[in-house]
């Protein structure tokens, strides 16, 4: 007998503020299938999910066009609770558990089994007193079915990351009517013998009848347990494929291949290119979710040096980390002299200078005016843009005509669209904040640039702008650039050289002309596997 | 109308709008009442000038990032302190007032100096921390005026002779040195223009250290901390720095303060009038993260006119004994009230 679908979706499509994020998905889940939906960060994976979970954010943005058919019905999903109500569950990426209670307390929550006591039968229902012993029992199947022996009585704080994990999927599974399960990232956060456990309990539960849904990152997983496959690319469904058929290869080659634009600049001679301006070894970053581990890299002068992989990897940590944002170990020489590292004064004053992926938290002084966003750094640590006090040297005022001049300057060169150089920050737009970030940075006449998610949450216009000023800088001012990226084709687009960083090292450095495969597989953190295959 | 309303609050924000309304209000009320409209313009102007620098001392605090300063009254106390000591030596006329100034700076360096070292290890609770570390310096300092050996005899109490006193009168010593510094008779009135003058010099050298290489820093670490950070800023240092600026305006506000008003007072005199000070910069306009030096003349010219007006007018509307006493109460901390909940600004 062919098993029934639990979940069709039918040319789904969904905007944001105008930009297209999906453009007409169509899957189906069938009982009992395990179904794998791979891609690059901002493929759309999650914005399917937001969907198929009724997330207000979906529906706050204007929802979504398409059809949803459950159990051969066609469904509105408005909020969570309608998802909950037809059987759709839900293991997010980020525990959503109370560290206080216990294991069984955080399954049954607010689905508490109760019985009447004295008081209740005179007061009410919400009196009623909690059945621990029926609680504990649910709650201990449910963690059977799913092949964990621990003790249900433990509270939350204190278990190993992979157990919050069996015990968020515990959860769901103990509410009865579950049909489909979605699993967000599950083993992002797991080591490989968890994962490997928890791979097992999914298929556990895909025997039982229960459809799965899976996102991940990690293509072996995908191949392990998948029935079938389906790629995301740019809100595009790019092709679906049964295991079988399925290898790592073309996943990687799926999820990653895009037409590349290349901007035209003159390439160099390559003598010129063999001075190496920073030699990085042993680098290790202590930066939350973006953590560095003994990344080894060379800079070459006048190079523009793209950074690349997946989200969390460490791509974002190497700039930080140098720079002396977050706490680093290891070595980095700069023109032959050895950086200070955790003093981000030894950095700038070194002529480094960065513009940080996190322009609203790290970049600006969103309540001050664009001129003085523009030349703080530069006046703090190189002392310029300062005058003494009525001829006193240790009086150091603010030289307002300098200051007006060189921002007037800037908001000219970089055309920063804004209504003058007192505006606040906090007024501008995404595009022409980071070009404030940059005016800034320029300011600091580094020789060697990092630039990091220059382009996230700017428009597509203003994305095309930032990369040629990069371009520009790069050519004219002989500017050495280094720019980390989680867009790949961007990348690809102006730098001479892209590492590839997975799992907070660096897999290899690829030219922008090298096959989708190879930036797939590298990115996967496969990149040995190709060369065992060819060899 | 409308247009002209709409624009008014965007340009002045709702605090500003309502507080002119109600002053305006008031003032109408007095000329039906009959009151005398220079007295209460004259009288506003003294409470103006007196209470100005402890308005300027809020601004430091802000701007460097350690949000409103409720520990205000730790600066006011070594104001005191400096002040009796400028009685203890004797000293009378302008110089006791600038002594007293000058005893107070370092007293002031240093209490500022312990107390950014607390603000730095509570960073984001600076401002309940400081209400209660406001409280507790008042009252331990209520066992230190008991136990200094303050000898001279018009200070430490009658019988016994130790301990100073709870209110301890100026008359004689630096009794209005600043306000009469000038004399200027209007209505024949004395206006405080020495003192006018004096809160404008603080003005404008705050302007200007706001304008320099340390203000600008400063006004960094306030604004964002990490952008500091990686600025190669030294946050802490900055945040100290504004402490300590504070803490000294503090002190030589009550001395300002207490040459106008004629007496110091000891004991819980200190204790409510951070309050004060918040509450006029906040109606000025400024928030818990923004504050300038338009925000702070604005706000102490509207908060003290208000005050000083609404007295004599509920005074006439109500004659009956106590109770024109309670409603003044119920007006100043209702306007300190509004004010506190204008502390994360027009949103």
């Amino acid at each position: 007998m062919e098993a029934k679908n639990v979940i069709e979706l039918k040319n789904i499509e969904k905007e944001y503020f105008g930009n297209k994020v999906l453009k007409g998905v169509n899957m189906t889940v069938k009982e009992g299938e395990i179904h794998a939906l791979v891609g690059e960060n901002g493929a759309g994976k999650s914005t399917l999910m937001n969907i198929i979970f009724g997330m207000p954010v979906i529906h706050s943005t204007g929802g979504y066009s398409g059809e949803i058919i459950f159990n051969s019905e066609a469904v509105e999903i408005k909020t969570p609770k309608d998802a909950m109500d037809l059987g759709i569950g839900m293991v997010h990426q980020e525990f959503m558990l109370l560290p206080g209670f216990t294991i069984t307390e955080n399954i049954k929550l607010n689905r508490e089994i109760t019985k009447h006591n004295p008081v209740s039968r005179f007061l009410g229902p919400a009196l009623k007193s909690l059945d621990v012993s029926a609680m504990r029992k649910d709650a201990q199947d449910a963690l059977k079915k799913l092949g964990m022996n621990v003790d249900d009585w433990l509270p939350i704080a204190g278990l190993p990351v992979g157990y919050m994990q069996f015990v968020e999927i515990a959860r769901e599974i103990d509410k009865k009517n579950i049909k489909l399960l979605v699993f967000d990232e599950p083993t992002a956060v797991l080591a490989e013998s968890e994962a490997d456990k928890l791979l097992d309990a999914m298929k556990k539960l895909a025997d039982r009848g229960i459809a799965i849904l899976f996102i991940t990152h990690r293509l072996d997983e995908v191949l392990k347990i998948a029935d079938n496959i389906t790629v995301l690319r740019d809100g595009e469904q790019v092709g679906q494929i049964k295991n079988e058929d399925a290898t790592i290869t073309n996943i990687a080659q799926m999820m990653v291949g895009r037409k590349v634009e290349r901007i035209e600049r003159n390439t160099r001679t390559s003598e010129e290119k063999e001075e190496v301006i920073m030699s990085i070894r042993d680098l290790c970053v202590d930066m939350p979710g973006e953590m560095v581990h003994n990344v080894n890299l060379d800079i070459k002068r006048g190079e523009i040096l793209g950074i690349g992989g997946l989200a969390g990897q460490g791509k974002i940590g190497i700039a930080n980390g140098i720079m002396g944002l977050y706490s680093a170990t290891g070595e980095v020489i700069m023109n032959g002299k050895k950086l200070k590292l955790n003093d981000p004064r030894e950095s700038i004053e070194n002529r480094l200078a960065f513009v940080s992926e996190d322009r609203r938290g790290v970049g600006l002084l969103l309540d001050n005016s664009i001129e003085l966003n523009i030349v703080m750094t530069s006046m703090q640590i190189q002392s310029k843009f300062l005058k003494p006090f009525l001829g006193a040297k240790f009086l150091l005022m603010q030289d307002h005509k300098a200051i007006r001049a060189w921002a007037e300057k800037m908001i000219k060169e970089l055309d920063i669209r804004c209504t003058g150089p007192t505006q606040y920050t906090r007024r501008l737009s995404g595009g022409n904040q980071q070009k404030v970030c940059i005016a800034r940075a320029l300011t600091l006449e580094p020789e060697l640039l990092f630039v990091s998610e220059p382009t996230r949450g700017i428009d597509i216009g203003a994305k095309k702008l930032v990369l040629d000023l990069l371009v520009k800088l790069n050519q004219e001012l002989g500017m050495t650039i280094v720019m980390t990226s989680s867009e790949l084709g961007e990348l690809r687009s102006i730098c001479d050289r892209i590492a590839i960083v997975y799992n907070g090292k660096v897999q290899g450095v690829l030219s922008p002309k090298d096959s989708d495969v190879d930036f797939g597989l590298m990115m996967a953190g496969k990149y040995d596997l190709l060369s065992k295959e060819v060899m | 109308m409308k247009n002209l309303w709409k624009k008014s609050i965007e340009r002045y924000g709702y605090p500003k709008v309502y507080i002119t309304i109600f002053l305006i209000l008031l003032l109408i009320i007095a000329v039906i009442q009959k009151q005398s409209i220079p007295d209460l313009l004259i009288d506003s102007l003294i409470r103006i000038g007196m209470n100005s620098i402890l308005v300027l001392a809020m601004v430091p605090g802000i701007v460097s990032g350690t949000g409103l300063n409720f520990a205000l009254s730790i600066g006011i106390l070594c104001g005191i302190l400096a002040g009796c000591i400028a009685i203890e030596m004797r000293l009378v006329g302008l110089t006791a007032f600038l002594v007293a100034v000058l005893i107070n700076i370092p007293l002031a360096v240093v209490a500022g100096y312990l107390y950014g070292l607390l603000l730095n290890r509570v960073k984001g609770d600076e401002m309940t921390v400081g209400t209660y570390m406001g409280f507790s310096m008042v009252s331990l300092m209520s066992i230190g005026w008991l136990v200094l050996p303050f000898k001279n005899p018009d200070m430490v109490w009658a019988i016994g002779g130790r301990g100073l006193r709870v209110t301890i009168t100026l008359v004689d010593k630096y009794d209005k040195v600043l306000d009469h510094l000038i004399k200027f008779k209007v209505f024949d009135r004395n206006l405080p223009i020495g003192t006018l003058i004096f809160f404008g010099i603080c003005c404008l050298l705050m302007w200007l250290f706001l304008r320099s290489k340390t203000g600008a820093a400063m006004i960094a670490a306030g604004d964002n901390q990490k952008f500091a950070e990686a600025s190669g800023i030294n946050v802490n240092k900055q945040r100290m720095i504004g402490v300590i600026i504070s803490m000294i305006l503090g002190g030589i506000g009550i001395i300002v303060y207490a040459q106008s008003y004629g007496f110091f007072q000891l004991y819980q005199g200190p204790l409510m009038m951070p309050f004060v000070a918040i509450s006029a910069i906040l109606i000025g306009g400024a928030t818990a993260k923004k504050a300038s030096i338009g925000n702070v003349i604005s706000g102490v010219i509207l908060f003290q006119a208000l005050l000083t007006i609404s007295l004599p007018v509920i005074n006439k509307m109500m004659p009956e004994g106590n109770l024109s006493e309670v409603i003044r109460i119920i007006v100043s901390n209702g306007v300190i009230l509004y004010a506190l909940t204008k502390m994360g600004g027009n949103e």
